[in-house]
Parts: C-alpha cells; structure tokens; sequence
C-alpha cells in the first residue's frame, strides 16, 4: 500500500467504521469526511430557506447554494452557472429534459436515437417521450466489446431524427464512447445531443464545451458527493427556450388568478425548496475531486483495474464482459462465472465482507442483446488499493469451490 | 479459503445435482414461478392422486438458492397428502420470516438449512419460489405457464 492510499482511505469514515471491502462504487461511491462535515456545517451555521427570506441567514443560504452551483459548472466547463439546474440525480436530470424538451418540442413521426447500452434511466424516458408523442426510438447496437461507432450513427441519421441520447461511459462495459465525434454527427444532421455521463464525471475530466453536448446529467452521490442531488448541465438558449417540468413555488417571476410568468434560467426548473444543504456537499465533493485531480485518479483507477483485470482474465471459468483490453474498462469489470449464479456470486462476496453488485444493473434490454440473463460487476474507485483487489481475486478464485465444484 | 457461507454441501448438491430436475409423465399440475428481478424461473410439475403427492419434478434456471431450494421442497413433499404438503410449506415460509419452533424446523429436514435466508432480504425471493408456486398449485389449482409471478 502506498502512502497515498492510507492518506485517502482514512478520508472515508464508513471504510473505517465497517470491516468491508467496497467494490460497488458504479452504484454509489463512499462520502469523504470532508463532504460530510460541509453538509453538517452547512446545517449548523448558514440555513435557512435560499432565495427567500431577506434576512442575513437566508442571504448566506443562498449564497452557499448558488456557490456550489458555480463550482460545478468551472468543474465540467460550462460557460456559465445559469447553465446548471441542480436535480435529485442523474435520473431526473434525464427526466427533465424528456418532460420538458422532448414532449414539447418532438411531433408524430420524430425520431430519437439511443445505444442498447443505455442505463434505463436514458432509456424509459424516451420511450415515454415516444409514446405520448408518437415519436419512434431507435437503438444503436454494439458490439461483443462494447463499442459503438459515429459511423453507424451517421447511417442511421434520418431528417427527423430529433435528438441522440448517449452515455459517456457504459455501466455495465465502463467503456467511454466518442461523445464528441456523435455530437458532431448528431449536431450536423440538426438534432440535440443529450449525454448521460452518470458513470464519466466521477472518473474523467469532463469539458462539456469541447465535446458540444446540449445536455449533461450527472449524479453528486455517484462522485464521493451527497444522496439526493444531482445535476443537468444545458446550453442557455436550449434552457430558454423549454417550458418549467416542475410548478410551484420559486420557478415564477408574477403569478396570476389566471396565469404566471416564469423566472430566469436556472430558476424555472427549480421548482419548490432547494436542496441546498446537498448543493454544498456536492461542490464540496467536486473540491475533493480537485484536490488529487484527474491525473491521480485516472492512474489510480487505471492500475487497480489492470491488476484485476490482467488476473481475472486466468482464472478459470470466469468471463469478462466487454474489452479484452483494461485501459477501455474505467475500474468498471463486470463478468460471469461459470455454473455459478450472480445472486450466489455476490452472497458469497458478501460472506468475505467484499461489496459487489449483482443484477441486470438496470440495463435490462443490453443483458439481452448479450445474451445473458443477468451479471457481476465490481467497480472501483480511486481510494481503492491493491488489497481492496487481492481480496476480491481471493474470493473469486475459490467462489466454484465454494459452490461444490470440485476444483 | 474456509467454506464458512451459508453455501454447504447440501445446498450446493442440490443445486448441481439435483434428484427431481427434469420432466416427468402424467403430471395433473404444472405451475411456471418466476421472479423476474433476479431472473429465477422454474416449472413444477406435480401428480396428485387422491389428494396424494405421488410425484414431481421442476425444471428452470436460476440461482443456487431457487433451484435447491425447490428440489429439497420436492423430496419433502413427495409421497405425502396435499394437506400436509401445504402444512410445511406454512412452516418453510415461515422460517423464512424467523418464526418457527425447534421442533417445527426438524420437520422441513434438509430444506432447514435455508434458515440463514431470514436474515438476507435479497435472497427471500429465491428461497420461496417453489414454495410459493406449489402453493398456489395446490391451494388455488392455479396451473400453467408463463403468468405467476414469485413475491
Ligand atoms: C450510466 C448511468 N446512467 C444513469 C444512472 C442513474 O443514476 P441515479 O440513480 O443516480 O439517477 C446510473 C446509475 O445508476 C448510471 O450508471
């Protein structure tokens, strides 16, 4: 072990709190002292109702919530923070952009584009979306490894395809898409392009101007931030342009017996009390981020990734899904052991105190363009260490055993 | 590596060599059970004649849990009334929640081990499965494939 991982591992309380290896950080990643102590701080000291009250506490409540909102936008470059609603989560963020653009703005016979790798969270929206507007979704396939090419997106652009909705990083192959070549393809033939990046901006450095995406949708509690906030990154004129998915109070500028104007961009999608105390944790978290910075945390997770991967890759009857190569899995290796259920797969993990997932990990329709009916993943993060993996290959060696085959 | 899960070597030789694992003639009831979240699925067949369990089989996929648990189920009931038969699938659901006698979890022989199932909620739905689709079989004489869901 090195130095720096005892320095970031004791930065976790629950790493220290439970006898437990973690290895489920796709799902959810554990929160740093120092992300907790901002929300605590936050609670203690400075709230109040944000943008409501005209008294000094509610100033500094507000005042913290549209600072995280600023931080979060330097973190993924948007040009401005106005261009950042804060959601619950990736899910909503997804969800706003269906509500609001997508059934405004499709008609009957628009065409939406996504992968087969998408999370249900991209997926089920436009297929709402589809059905209340008679819109059609179309899917891109990919391949055994998990690639998906602009090429094949270009084929498939027609003169009503309307929008193209992609991930930036798959959670189930942790392989990162060429967001930048399919924006430009979607942008060329007129559509918007929405990215999930879920599973990037945890793990790489995301620049939401240089890859031209419209959309962003992130989750705080994915990147060591808070439960419960999440953001959309949109370009300001597309912002502009969509009606309020929420109503209430906070999103109007004059409400009428008979009407209301809407408030400025952020504003309008913020409907109803802010989670300002989850704001704060956020942009602290995204502090966390930068404090080691990308380059650190790519290394990290990129030779974790190739020590589990490069021994995964002997041990008997055991498949890994996606590239053959570690440098395209992102500290995400999902796979399947021969004979062996995943459900068993990860009771017997969690009998060795090792947190793995099991499941179709909500991608419900790529499990069956594979052919299988369900998987294990384990999914690192950079406060993982080599015994984190030594512990996990332990129990993957001897897991058939376990289960009665003799060898 | 020490084997200390709940995984023994009853429950593993049921799951890969199962007794009753395959088809059998002249089956009265046949109830497919499948809990769609975790993709356990199994088809049981039971022939009953007056009111007597005189055989049966499941076959399906699913986790180890599931398909042991319904093939231990199998060699439990089989040979004995319907009445009976429902009497310890009582008990087995039951144990599941943790709340059984001593001398109550004697009487599910084998299928006993699966006690531990009371304290991992994740796995409560594989472990009843066959229960579950035997007694809505014998209960409701529900019959067929494709349409019961498991809890
Ligand atoms: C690729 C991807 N998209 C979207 C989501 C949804 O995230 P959340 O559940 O935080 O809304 C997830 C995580 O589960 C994901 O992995």
């Amino acid at each position: 072990m090195t130095e720096l991982d005892l320095k970031i591992k004791d930065e976790f309380p629950v790493l220290k709190n439970r006898n437990i290896v973690y290895l489920d950080n796709a799902a959810t990643s554990q929160k740093p002292k120092s992300v907790i102590d901002a929300v605590k701080r936050y609670y203690e000291y400075d709230n109040a109702n944000p943008m409501r009250g005209l008294y000094e506490l509610s100033i500094d409540a507000t005042k913290d919530y549209e600072k995280a909102r600023q931080t979060v936008a330097d973190f993924i470059h948007a040009k401005k923070k106005e261009e950042i609603v804060f959601t619950r989560n990736a899910t909503e963020s997804l969800n706003l952009i269906a509500y609001s653009y997508g059934m405004h703005f499709l008609r009957n016979g628009d065409e939406i584009i996504i992968s087969i790798m998408e999370h249900h969270s991209n997926l089920l929206p436009w297929q709402i979306v589809a059905k209340n507007t008679g819109a059609v979704v179309k899917y891109l396939e990919c391949n055994e490894e998990g690639e998906i090419f602009p090429e094949q997106l270009e084929k498939m652009m027609t003169k009503r395809t309307r929008m193209v909705c992609l991930t930036q990083i798959s959670n189930l192959f942790g392989r990162e898409n060429d967001i930048k070549a399919f924006a430009e393809v979607a942008h060329r033939h007129g559509a918007v392009f929405v990215c999930d990046g879920a599973q990037s901006v945890p793990h790489i450095p995301v620049d939401v101007q240089d890859l031209d995406v419209d959309f962003l949708a992130f989750s705080g509690h994915k990147m060591y931030g808070p439960m419960g906030i999440g953001a959309l990154y949109g370009k300001e004129e597309l912002l502009e342009q969509m009606p309020p998915f929420l109503y209430g109070g906070e999103m109007i500028e004059y409400v009428t017996r008979c009407g209301a104007t809407y408030a400025q961009v952020p504003h309008k999608f913020e409907a109803g009390t802010v989670n300002a105390g989850g704001a704060v944790g956020l942009a602290e978290a995204i502090s966390f981020i930068n404090s080691y910075g990308f380059d650190i945390i790519t290394q990290r997770e990129d030779e974790l990734t190739k020590l589990a991967f490069t021994e995964m890759q002997s041990i008997p009857h055991v498949e890994i899904i996606g590239s053959k190569d570690y440098k395209e899995h992102h500290g995400i290796i999902t796979f399947v052991v021969e004979g062996v259920h995943p459900h068993d797969v990860a009771t017997i993990f969690d009998a060795h105190h090792v947190a793995v997932r099991a499941g179709h990990h909500c991608v419900q329709p790529l499990h069956t363009h594979l052919h299988k009916m369900s998987t294990t993943r384990m999914s690192l993060g950079f406060y993982n260490n080599e015994e984190d993996v030594t512990a996990f290959l332990e129990v993957l060696k001897g897991l058939r055993k376990e289960m009665g085959y003799g060898e | 590596m020490a084997n200390n899960t709940f995984y023994n070597e009853i429950l593993t030789e049921h799951n890969i060599h199962p007794t009753h694992k395959h088809e059998i003639e002249g089956a009265n009831f046949t109830l497919e059970g499948v809990n769609p979240s975790c993709g356990d699925d199994i088809i049981l067949s039971l022939k009953v004649e007056d009111d007597v369990i005189t055989d049966g089989a499941y076959v399906g996929d699913g986790c180890a849990v599931s398909q042991a648990s319904a093939d231990m189920m199998l060699d439990l009931v089989i040979g004995r009334t319907k009445e009976e038969a429902l009497r310890l699938s009582d008990i087995f659901l039951r144990m599941i929640k943790g709340e059984i006698t001593e001398e109550e979890h004697e009487e599910l022989e084998e299928a006993g081990i699966l006690q531990d199932v009371s304290h991992m909620p994740a796995r409560v739905k594989c472990a009843v499965l066959g229960w579950h689709t035997m007694e809505e079989m014998l209960r409701e004489g529900k019959t067929g494939i494709t349409g019961t869901e498991g809890f």
